[in-house]
């Protein structure tokens, strides 16, 4: 994460944003609210974020993705390349989502 | 050498691995019927009759009567994966490519009686991608198009632009059936409603329509059946398959001749399974690699030289009689 995001996200409301220290010792925490799509994959395939942590989905490859949950809580329209989709988690629980292109292209957002 | 570059582009399995079963009497043995099939690639028009495979070159600048199709035979064009919008560094100029598969349709010895597009006419399901496609094909010369579609169609309103635009006639989701001089063609959808971690799925609805389509055709009706993702699995980590496709394959077992198109893979790849010819087409637009030959089935980035020779059409003939349909891939490399 940049600094200025940090400091942009700490202005406004403590805990929208990934803070280490909110976090209970011993949790596996991918620092991060970005999910890049390259060579039809979601990476990283798990994020784990805070309540309110709002995440980007980024399309680095040459064929159009979609970031569609499977519980339909959130769905993109098609990504062309780096094209952007967010999506703000506002309840804790396990998102899985998948691209409805490429249904073997699968991911999850863990909202604590 | 032309039939060096043909060979190059095919990825024909070991045949233990797919000819489980050669129910043929034609005498020509496996491996044989590998090779031939290999060969077809080069330009070579085969053609299985009375047992004894013949074969002739194809040539579109040298039309002649000869070449017509016989009395009550007709042959069919296939075209897949045209992805009108893409301009990436794989192929930035896909009309220019699909431009170049519509002369050579045009100039066949014997104008195809209709062109089959099997799916992905365009890439972002764009309004002005579907009019570019749409427009280009209105200039072949074949009496009729039909259209399966491809998820690049279907993007963002669950193919309704496409139904309206290419699938008038065609029920639930785009599928349809119709009768040729005694062939009858089925074309399938098989890119809606995909679940998360699965395959190209045809759905229980299209499953009973299609087993009540066939239910009434004598055994000995030549079928010919075409979708966009392939109904034989391929590659399952790319998916490339067909979740419920063996469903439906076993409404088509007991008819003595079943042909089945398919593109989205981008590649030629085949298999004969009892009585099923199994096809995949080139795209007009760019290549893909083949199965696991790379990290993931991106668009392959080749040498600008070398890309026509992995782009192309499918020509098919139907010869009354002849328990084989004549499937036949040229690339639009050479002259």
């Amino acid at each position: 994460m940049k600094i200025k995001n940090l400091f942009c996200s700490l202005a406004f409301a403590a805990g929208t944003v990934l803070l280490p220290t909110s976090l209970m010792a011993g949790d596996s925490v991918t620092i991060t609210n970005e999910v890049k799509i390259d060579n039809f994959s979601f990476g990283p395939q798990t994020v784990t974020v805070t309540v309110g942590t709002k995440v980007t989905w980024i399309n680095k490859d040459d064929i159009p993705h979609t970031v569609t949950s499977d519980s339909k809580l959130f769905a993109s329209r098609a990504l062309d390349t780096d094209d952007k989709f967010s999506f703000t988690f506002k309840s804790p629980g396990t998102n899985n989502y998948y691209c409805s292109m490429h249904p073997k292209m699968t991911g999850k957002i863990i909202v604590k | 050498m032309k039939n060096k570059k043909f060979t190059e582009l095919r990825h024909l399995p070991a045949d233990n691995e797919h000819l489980e079963h050669n129910t043929g009497t034609d005498g020509v043995d496996r491996r044989g019927f590998l090779k031939c099939m290999a060969w077809a690639g080069t330009g070579m028009l085969w053609t299985v009759s009375g047992g004894v495979l013949a074969s002739k070159i194809l040539n579109p600048t040298s039309a002649s009567a000869a070449d017509a199709p016989m009395m009550g035979g007709f042959n069919f064009v296939q075209i897949s994966d045209s992805h009108i919008g893409f301009n990436k560094a794989a192929n930035p100029d896909v009309v220019a490519t699909l431009k170049e598969a519509i002369a050579r349709i045009n100039a066949l010895p014997a104008a195809p009686d209709f062109i089959l597009h099997t799916g992905d006419l365009s890439h972002l399901s764009e309004a002005e991608e579907f009019d570019t496609l749409e427009q280009l094909l209105k200039t072949t010369k074949a009496g009729k198009i039909f259209y399966v579609p491809g998820e690049h169609d279907v993007l963002n309103d669950n193919g309704k632009q496409f139904r309206d635009r290419f699938g008038k006639d065609t029920k639930g989701d785009g599928w349809f059936s119709f009768d040729h001089n005694g062939v009858h063609f089925i074309g399938l959808v098989n890119v809606m409603n995909l679940k998360a971690g699965g395959l190209g799925s045809l759905g229980q609805e299209q499953l009973e329509w299609l087993e009540d389509d066939v239910a009434h055709l004598a055994d000995s009706t030549p079928i010919v059946v075409f979708a966009h993702v392939p109904l034989w699995t391929i590659y399952p980590d790319w998916g490339w398959g067909t979740d419920d496709a063996a469903q439906a394959l076993s409404y088509l077992k007991r008819f003595g001749s079943v042909t089945v198109l398919n593109g989205h893979i981008h590649q030629v790849q085949q298999k004969i399974e009892g009585n099923v010819h199994f096809h995949t087409a080139m795209s007009t637009a760019f290549p893909q690699p083949q199965p696991g030959a790379a990290p993931s089935p991106g668009p392959m980035k080749v040498p600008a030289e070398k890309l026509r020779s992995l782009l192309g059409l499918t020509t098919v003939n139907f010869v009354p009689g002849d328990k084989n349909l004549a499937v036949v891939d040229s690339t639009l490399a050479g002259a």
